[in-house]
């Protein structure tokens, strides 16, 4: 029987970070969601120790970690706050990780060391305004001409793209057509490059402390040597980076699900009413004993798809009863929670707002809950008629 | 070159609650989180700066039982070379006066030591003198407070603060100085740091190791004991004054009952 132990220096990096989200991240970190605006000496001192070079080895300048340890710092980072823990889950896994893992040895040399350093973000493409969820509808295009491609089209819900800090965005886009196929491929834009345009911030539910935008490429050249990948495999590349990524977002879930026991065992002690501390009424207790279990149950989900990932057995059905079980039980936590806060959990200034505010987005990012039972069905074999 | 030894000590977390044993008025470490002083870390970052404009190497020393060995790893992960890690039984309940001693015994064993660095006061003894008395027993110079610290190859030169204002002091090296609040901000371990931490050396000692009885040490020698200890009593309710016109003298008038103004 195998158990959920964590290693010493997995544990000791728990900790670390759970110091740090407490306090680095815990006393600003409402200011700055209040004013939407972009926490760049939080994520500062996130690059300085460490935490974006967590999963790649030392020479690229990385931290000789795995994925398990940047899940672990996500899941305490999100514990208190998911703005902070999903700017660094982008730029590591959306932003660095296909470029280490699919880029030339030019590009990595190019991109790697301020990515991995956290001195600069990376941000990935793919959503559109026409869809996500299908992410094979890809209408951007890249068309090559002589030594370069010419990107036209745009993209929706960026995470990280339009920051001081950015340094490039990896879009999919339509390169070529073979039986009949779209070709998708993967393509750098350096940020700043004539004909790519970023929107200003969206005014978002939740996540206010994190980049999203709004992408356009008007006639955008760039060198043909900044495909990323293969011609053609783009969307297929991108995908087994998905699958990573979806336990990643599991991690910062459990970490928000956490925050919110966390959060409310502190304050149902203290608040009275009708002569008792409401934490004697088992009513509440109840709540949050639910609340643990779903917790707990969603953190083993991810504990378990990271170990089959890195024992490098498949893991893609994991990844996606991960993504499912502990957004849910994210939401669910959050909902409960500002329940249990009463009126105080529908203020900005309390966490558990903010967490209400943050957890519906884990159910539509990366995929969204549809799409990760679509997987989890297509993988035990059930298939569509018409396809 | 400096060859720096900073002085650490594994203390019960202030986010959680702490109390002392009721059997004997020692410290209760099962009831909280042991973790690194904080003004500790801020030693351990001191020198750590120094070594890395200057080279050298960092050495860190603490006194304290077994599990205080979470503490030195800590230091190590943050970027300290080696430790020295005295535990024996017989040392607990040691006052301020044994810890100094054992402390100056020990830093005996660390070759050529150029600098010793301490904080200026530990968060649960709040003793504040440990610092001295080592220098005392050392023969050496010691400056405490220190919100800036600089060394070339054979002085100190330390900017010395305290309520009463500023002092900028100079001494011959070896000396002994103790750092303030002010002087840093500590670093967070990196994943890379904490991995190295597992493979570099800890020496752990005795008192008979550093040529020390135990009929010297321990609760039973303390120059002081202590008798009775009782919890900080909880905070009463607030006084809330209404405004009628007159809340301004009110509230003057209740800080001035309160000997505030
Ligand atoms: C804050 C934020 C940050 C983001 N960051 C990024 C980023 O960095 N990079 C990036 O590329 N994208 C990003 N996204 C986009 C995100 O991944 C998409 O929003 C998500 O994949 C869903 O796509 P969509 O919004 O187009 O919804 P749609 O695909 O239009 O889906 C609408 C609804 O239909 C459901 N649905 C779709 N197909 C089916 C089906 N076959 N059966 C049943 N139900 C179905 C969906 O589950 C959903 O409920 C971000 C989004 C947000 C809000
Ligand atoms: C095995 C053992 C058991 C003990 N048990 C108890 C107990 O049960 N109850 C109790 O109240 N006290 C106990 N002590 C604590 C001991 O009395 C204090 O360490 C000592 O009195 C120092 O007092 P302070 O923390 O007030 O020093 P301060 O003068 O306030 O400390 C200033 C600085 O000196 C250095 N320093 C202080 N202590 C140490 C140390 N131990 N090791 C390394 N550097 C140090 C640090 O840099 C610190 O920042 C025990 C100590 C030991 C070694």
């Amino acid at each position: 029987m195998i158990d959920f132990r964590l290693e010493e220096e997995h544990e000791a990096l728990r900790k670390t970070v759970r110091e740090f989200a407490r306090e680095e991240v815990a006393p600003v970190i409402g200011d700055y969601y209040e004013r939407c605006e972009f926490p760049y000496e939080i994520v500062a001192k996130m690059g300085r120790m460490g935490l974006f070079g967590l999963p790649f080895p030392e020479s690229v300048g990385g931290m000789g970690g795995d994925y398990f340890a940047l899940c672990l710092a996500l899941e305490e980072l999100a514990r208190v706050d998911s703005s902070v823990a999903i700017t660094l889950e982008a730029g590591v896994s959306l932003g660095a990780m296909p470029i280490y893992r699919f880029g030339t040895p030019e590009q990595r040399e190019q991109w790697l060391p301020s990515l991995v350093s956290g001195e600069a973000l990376g941000a990935f493409g793919l959503t559109e305004p026409g869809g996500g969820s299908d992410a094979g509808a890809t209408r951007t295009t890249a068309r090559r001409d002589g030594d370069s491609w010419v990107v036209n089209g745009t993209k929706a819900f960026i995470t990280n793209s339009g920051t001081d800090i950015t340094r490039l965005v990896t879009v999919t886009a339509v390169t070529g057509e073979r039986d009949g196929r779209k070709q998708i491929s993967a393509i750098i834009i350096p940020s700043g490059t004539p004909g790519f345009a970023v929107s200003k911030k969206y005014s978002k539910v939740g996540w206010s402390a994190s980049d999203t935008r709004e992408l356009s490429f008007a006639d955008c050249v760039v060198p043909a040597s900044n495909l990323l990948g293969e011609e053609g495999r783009g969307y297929a590349q991108f995908l087994s980076t998905l699958d990573e990524g979806r336990v990643a977002i599991s991690a910062l879930s459990v970490g928000l699900a956490q925050g919110c026991v966390d959060e409310c065992v502190r304050y149902v002690a203290e608040r009275a009413a009708f002569g008792h501390k409401i934490g004697e009424y088992q009513a509440i207790q109840f709540k949050i004993a639910d609340m643990e279990a779903r917790t707990h149950v969603a953190r083993l989900a991810y504990y378990d798809a990271a170990a089959r990932m890195l024992r490098k057995q498949p893991f893609k059905r994991q990844a996606a009863i991960a993504k499912l079980v502990s957004s849910e039980a994210a939401m669910d936590n959050a909902r409960e929670a500002t329940q249990i806060f009463g009126g105080y959990g529908f203020m900005n200034e309390f966490p558990v707002g903010r967490f209400y505010r943050d957890a519906k987005i884990l159910e539509i990012g990366e995929g969204t809950s549809e799409v990760q039972r679509m997987l989890i069905a297509r993988d035990l074999g059930l298939t569509r008629p018409w396809q | 070159m400096p060859n720096i030894v900073v002085l650490v000590k594994q203390v019960p977390d202030t986010y959680s609650e702490r109390k002392l044993a009721s059997a004997d008025h020692t410290l209760d470490r099962a009831s909280a989180d042991a973790v690194l002083d904080e003004i500790n870390e801020r030693a351990v970052e001191e020198a750590l700066q120094i070594k890395e404009a200057q080279g050298g190497e960092v050495t860190v020393l603490t006194v304290g039982p077994e599990r205080a060995t979470d503490a030195i790893r800590k230091a190590l992960s943050m970027g300290a070379d080696k430790a020295v890690h005295v535990s024996d039984e017989s040392l607990h309940g040691a006052d301020i006066i044994q810890t100094a001693k054992v402390l100056a015994k020990a830093i005996g064993t660390v070759e050529g030591y150029d600098l010793i660095i301490a904080g200026n006061e530990s968060t649960d003894g709040v003793g504040g003198a440990i610092p001295a008395m080592l220098a005392e027993l050392l023969g050496l110079p010691q400056l405490t407070h220190a919100r800036k610290v600089e060394i070339d190859g054979t002085s100190v030169k330390v900017e010395r603060e305290t309520d009463a204002g500023r002092t900028f002091l100079e001494a011959a090296l070896p000396a002994v100085i103790s750092v303030g609040e002010k002087i840093n901000d500590p670093r967070y371990p990196s994943f890379k740091g904490i991995m190295a931490a597992k493979k570099k050396p800890v020496t752990t000692l005795t008192i008979a190791d550093l040529g020390i009885d135990a009929s010297e040490v321990g609760l039973a020698n303390a120059a002081s004991q202590v008798l009775e200890s009782a919890p900080k009593p909880p905070r009463a309710a607030g006084q809330q004054i209404t405004d009628e016109g007159d809340g301004g003298s009110k509230i003057a008038e209740y800080l001035v009952s309160q000997k505030l103004i």
